[in-house]
């Protein structure tokens, strides 16, 4: 089986997992710029970062015949500080040439706070002047629903940015139809306990289609699984789809989304 | 897949979830101490497992129970952690 891991954290990830992604029939890795679990002290934290990101991690996946692509951003958690988000957000310019950045990821919103909002519409504003694709971030458990009705209202009324060219991840059963019903693409993330299940994403894929719909891991430094995409796979399998729609939901769409940036490059 | 193929494929695991989940409420009240509002929430969200089939899947609905229904942005944020259900609900 071949599949895309679209969204993995990779930094916080031993190469124990670069290996078994590999073995489990992954062809490439897209790694969004997120929290580290702590927040960064100046935006020198967040250069070297970027550097980790597009220098170090592709060199790391490479020894594994992995090919890794990333985003680039300030995440949710660390935007109630507007200025130093302003900072890094000045820094993303220097580096979004880089061979394999695909655009401006993971934004969003974390508590849904104004500042959090006036820093995911300035990251909003720079993927429009830069052309990128957007890869959105929606909050965790409670807060997701009030969060993806103010992520949608922001996108909506941001006219240079095509539905087409935004991901909005971690949908779960209450937020699915929204961001599908106004056009954008919609990442289901496998976690064992606090967003779906393999389960409920095949259940989620039976019930809206297999049209912009993609399936992560976003495995991280917290309890997640790396190989959860090929885990659901499976889940698909023992539901009775063909391999041929298997295929279509763990390779093809993320290669449709992703193909929309020049960088992306499968061999 | 027919139902009865389903329900052979998940029942176990579902009876399995039941009990922990039997087994949970049994060990917060043997704990004692004042209620939480995540009970609470737990509670509300009981109700939607048994309806009849409706508009919105019992999922969603659960999800929806769990869930901040306010629409203002918060003036600052209060941390950066979720907790699972939202305080405000009765």
């Amino acid at each position: 089986m071949r599949y895309i891991e679209p969204h993995a954290h990779m930094v916080s990830r031993t190469t124990d997992d670069y290996e078994r992604l590999a073995l489990a029939g992954c062809c490439a890795v897209c790694e969004p710029a997120f929290w580290a679990g702590f927040d960064r002290s100046s935006p020198a934290g967040f250069y070297d970062y970027f550097c980790q990101l597009t220098e170090h991690e592709p060199q790391r996946a490479a020894k594994f015949g992995l090919q890794h692509y990333c985003w680039l951003c300030i995440n949710p958690k660390e935007s109630e500080d507007v200025k130093l988000a302003e900072e890094v957000i000045a820094l993303i310019p220097q580096f979004i040439k880089r061979p394999n950045v695909l655009g401006i990821g993971e934004i969003g919103l974390n508590k849904n706070s104004r500042n959090e909002l006036k820093i995911l519409e300035a990251h909003v504003d720079l993927a429009a002047r830069l052309g990128q694709l957007v890869l959105v971030h929606t909050p965790h458990l409670e807060d997701k629903l009030k969060g993806t009705r103010l992520i949608l209202d922001v996108l909506r009324n941001e006219p240079r940015i095509r539905p087409e060219r935004v991901i909005i991840d971690h949908v779960e059963e209450h937020t699915v139809g929204m961001v599908l019903d106004a056009g954008f693409w919609a990442g289901m993330t496998l976690y064992p306990e606090t967003k779906c299940t393999p389960a409920r994403a095949v259940d989620i894929l039976e019930t809206y289609g297999r049209e912009r719909l993609w399936l992560n891991s976003a495995c991280d430094w917290g309890v997640s699984d790396p190989l959860a995409v090929p885990k659901a796979a499976r889940e698909l399998k023992r539901r009775g789809h063909p391999e041929t729609q298997v295929d279509e939901i763990v390779f093809g769409n993320p290669k449709k989304f992703l193909s929309q940036s020049p960088n992306f490059k499968l061999p | 897949m027919n139902r009865r193929q389903i329900v052979d494929l998940y029942f176990l695991e579902a009876r399995s979830k039941l009990i922990d989940l039997a087994a949970f409420l049994d060990r917060a009240e043997r704990a004692g101490g004042e209620d939480d509002f995540r009970m609470h929430a737990l509670r509300a969200a009981f109700t939607q497992l048994l309806r009849e089939p409706g508009e919105k899947s019992r999922a969603e609905s659960v999800l929806l129970l769990l869930s901040d229904p306010t629409v203002e942005p918060l003036a600052q944020a209060p941390g950066k952690g979720a907790t699972g259900a939202w305080p405000g609900n009765p």
